[in-house]
């Protein structure tokens, strides 16, 4: 009797267990929590965080569990045993993060063998979603802010001659190749294109800033992975008076994101740079999103571009639970739901385009002004609106698989 | 022509300065003791802190904050040195290696638990922000400073060892330990001396690399290996190797940057195996 109490009792847990399930959409986190790169992680972070908070009671009855894992350093060398972890032992659902490109590059295959989909909040690499039909992407392709900057260059700044300094790896070949290909279509000529390290340490700059200086392009296109390199370039900038030479520091967001700007001081002051956010970007859903993280996180946490994207990333996640009513067992369905997403966020109106599974969204030409307060700040100069990722619609190397 | 040659040259000068006031106290500590001290890079980090705290939360002045960050980092490294370092002078490399790297994890742990992961910046001093005209080029005053601190230190570092009695002792105890403990010399004192302070040139060098590269708590390990790089070319617990293996390394990484940029960072490492390859112990070694 004893032992048949027992098993029934079992039996129950197992049923229990099993509705409690179909109820949680599990969410596999991967960011970097460690090492030089932390901090962009914790943007993402804070803003899923915030997203689950203030808006759990959107999707009931179904809940979210957030189950986060370290995505390891800017070498993709950790990401594969995350992934496969995340999705063999805590069996989630579906994968939602990761800020370096060669974790996603790494974690593909794992993806596809598990039919597990992922979103990504941040790795830029343009070729990313043609690796894995499960990769949706919701931050934006280097070629997103790079070919439009490339434009705007030749034709608006009146730059005739560029050079380009980049940290080498992929998304660093990527957006100077992106932004070569905007400059000289447009009547550019690129006179110098130097590699400037790796990701996991700031190198000293100043022997490549020189060399720039010395060859006195018109503009100078500077790609680094947002974070400690932002401050650096900055500094080196006006340290080694390219600044004073006349030749305008250009790149992509991550030269003078929102919330390296407080350290950055008045060299950066000129420096233009192009992409799809800023925390000073006048739309409403932007308005929203900037109060509820300053109430949340006081204002000297300021959000920058990887805030919005992970806010953006888990909007269109909650999404997908209420149109397949918190059913994420088939990870083909949920990849089609998450590829026809439309929405408005921080950035403004945003969508992906189910052709490339690559986001849809505008880039905005931003010059680093002094604001009224004292502070650094965007403003918008020009915008280019709904921009595709180019390098699929030129077929540029390997988006050319796609 | 005249111009790129000054560039390179004030540029790799202050770049060797750097390289060399932090790598000193471990080429110190590590030829004197015979420690494979892989903590140093943590007491660099701990050292930037210090001076982090100082300026920002106490409005300590920059040099203040240095000489501050000296002190500091060099009374705790006492601490260290008595209760774990001591313990393993007679022990294996491996259990150095093992000991000290675990210290800098800690130290990268506790440093994020406090300060947070996210990249932290000085504000310099004023007369020490713009840029000083040299005759051919202006050159940052920053860069100008280091390299005036790093000359002051190898004349400080070389009256202290060439010609106080304290150095000699030093330089009598890595000569020979048996021998100078037989002459009366107290060796133990002499290593925690000397411990703190190659640890607090290390915090010193911290201080001094803020506004150059940055601080993260990552700081200890990330530039690890720059430090080691500098210590081997140069050979163990020499000081003149220390500096000309700083100069050397310096200024050829500078020059490869900025000549063969598509190189990117790699002559630093060519050329310190070419070296090795040639001087295994080093520049100023003992074979």
């Amino acid at each position: 009797m004893k032992r048949f109490h027992l098993a029934g009792l079992a039996a129950l847990a197992l049923v229990m267990s099993s509705a409690a399930q179909a109820q949680t959409v599990k969410i596999g986190v991967m960011l970097p929590y460690s090492g030089v790169n932390a901090d962009l992680g914790t943007q993402i972070d804070k803003a899923f965080d915030l997203y689950v908070k203030l808006h759990a009671k959107d999707i009931a009855p179904y809940k979210v569990e957030l189950i986060k894992r370290d995505e390891g350093p800017p070498s993709g060398a950790n990401a594969k045993t995350v992934a496969t972890e995340l999705i063999t032992r805590d069996k989630v659902d579906i994968l939602a993060g990761v800020v370096f490109s060669p974790s996603a590059i790494a974690i593909a295959p794992v993806l596809t063998q598990a039919k597990k989909p992922l979103a990504i909040a941040n790795a830029g690499t343009a070729w990313i979603p043609g690796l894995s039909p499960y990769i949706v992407r919701f931050s934006f392709s280097m070629w997103h802010p790079a070919y439009p900057m490339g434009q705007y260059a030749a034709k608006d700044l009146g730059c005739k001659t560029a050079a380009m300094g980049y940290t080498d790896f992929p998304p660093g070949k990527d957006s100077t190749e992106a932004f070569k290909t905007g400059f000289e279509k447009n009547g550019g000529k690129i006179i110098e294109s130097i590699p400037m390290g790796n990701p996991a340490q700031v190198p000293d700059m100043t022997p490549f800033f020189t060399r720039v200086k010395d060859a006195k392009p018109d503009c100078f296109y500077v790609f680094i992975p947002s974070g400690s390199h932002a401050s650096a370039v900055v500094k080196y900038y006006g340290e080694v008076g390219l600044k004073q030479a006349g030749i305008k520091l250009i790149g992509p967001m991550d030269v003078a994101p929102d919330n390296k700007l407080p350290q950055m001081g008045d060299e950066a002051i000129g420096a233009i740079v192009m992409g799809h956010y800023s925390k000073d970007l006048d739309n409403p859903a932007n308005k929203e999103f900037v109060k509820a993280w300053e109430a949340e996180y006081g204002k000297n946490f300021i959000p920058d571009f990887m805030s919005a994207q992970g806010w953006d990333t888990m909007a269109a996640i909650f999404d997908t639970i209420k149109k397949l009513k918190g059913d994420f067992s088939n990870g083909e369905k949920v990849v089609e739901t998450l590829k026809n997403y439309k929405g408005n966020g921080p950035r403004g109106q945003i969508s992906i385009d189910p052709a490339t599974r690559d986001i849809v969204q505008d880039e905005h030409a931003m010059q680093v002004v002094k604001k009224a307060d004292g502070s650094l700040g965007l403003k918008v100069l020009g915008t280019v609106k709904q921009v595709k990722d180019q390098c699929k619609e030129l077929k540029v190397g390997r988006c050319g698989g796609n | 022509m005249i111009g790129q040659i000054a560039n390179i040259l004030v540029d790799g000068l202050a770049y060797a300065m750097f390289l060399f006031i932090v790598s000193v106290g471990l080429s110190v500590t590590m030829g004197l003791m015979g420690f494979v001290n892989l903590a140093h890079g943590a007491f660099a980090m701990a050292g930037g802190y210090v001076v982090l705290t100082a300026t920002r939360y106490f409005g300590v002045p920059f040099l203040g904050a240095l000489v501050i960050t000296f002190l500091v980092i060099g009374a705790i490294s006492v601490v260290f040195e008595r209760t774990l370092y001591s313990r393993l002078y007679k022990a294996g490399e491996l259990d150095q290696v093992l000991l000290t790297i675990g210290l800098a994890f800690m130290a990268i742990a506790g440093i994020t638990y406090l300060f947070g992961p996210i990249p932290q910046h000085v504000v310099l001093p004023h007369w020490l922000a713009g840029h000083i005209d040299i005759g051919l080029r202006t050159v940052p005053t920053y860069r100008a400073f280091l390299i005036v601190v790093g000359f002051l230190l190898v004349i400080a570092l070389w009256y202290g060892f060439e010609r106080t009695t304290l150095g000699a002792k030093i330089r009598a105890a890595v000569d020979n330990r048996r021998m100078a403990q037989s002459v009366g010399i107290n060796v133990d004192l002499l290593f925690t001396l000397t411990f703190a302070i190659g640890s607090g040139l290390a915090a010193l060098g911290g201080g001094l690399s803020i506004h150059l590269l940055g601080l993260t708590p990552t700081f200890a390990l990330v530039y690890l290996v720059l430090f080691l790089l500098v210590v081997s070319v140069g050979g163990l617990g020499s000081v003149k190797g220390t500096l000309v293996a700083a100069l050397v390394l310096g200024i050829f990484d500078t020059t490869g940057k900025y000549l063969y940029a598509e190189a990117g960072g790699f002559f630093i490492y060519a050329i310190a195996m070419a070296v090795l390859l040639i001087k295994p112990a080093g520049l100023y070694g003992r074979e």
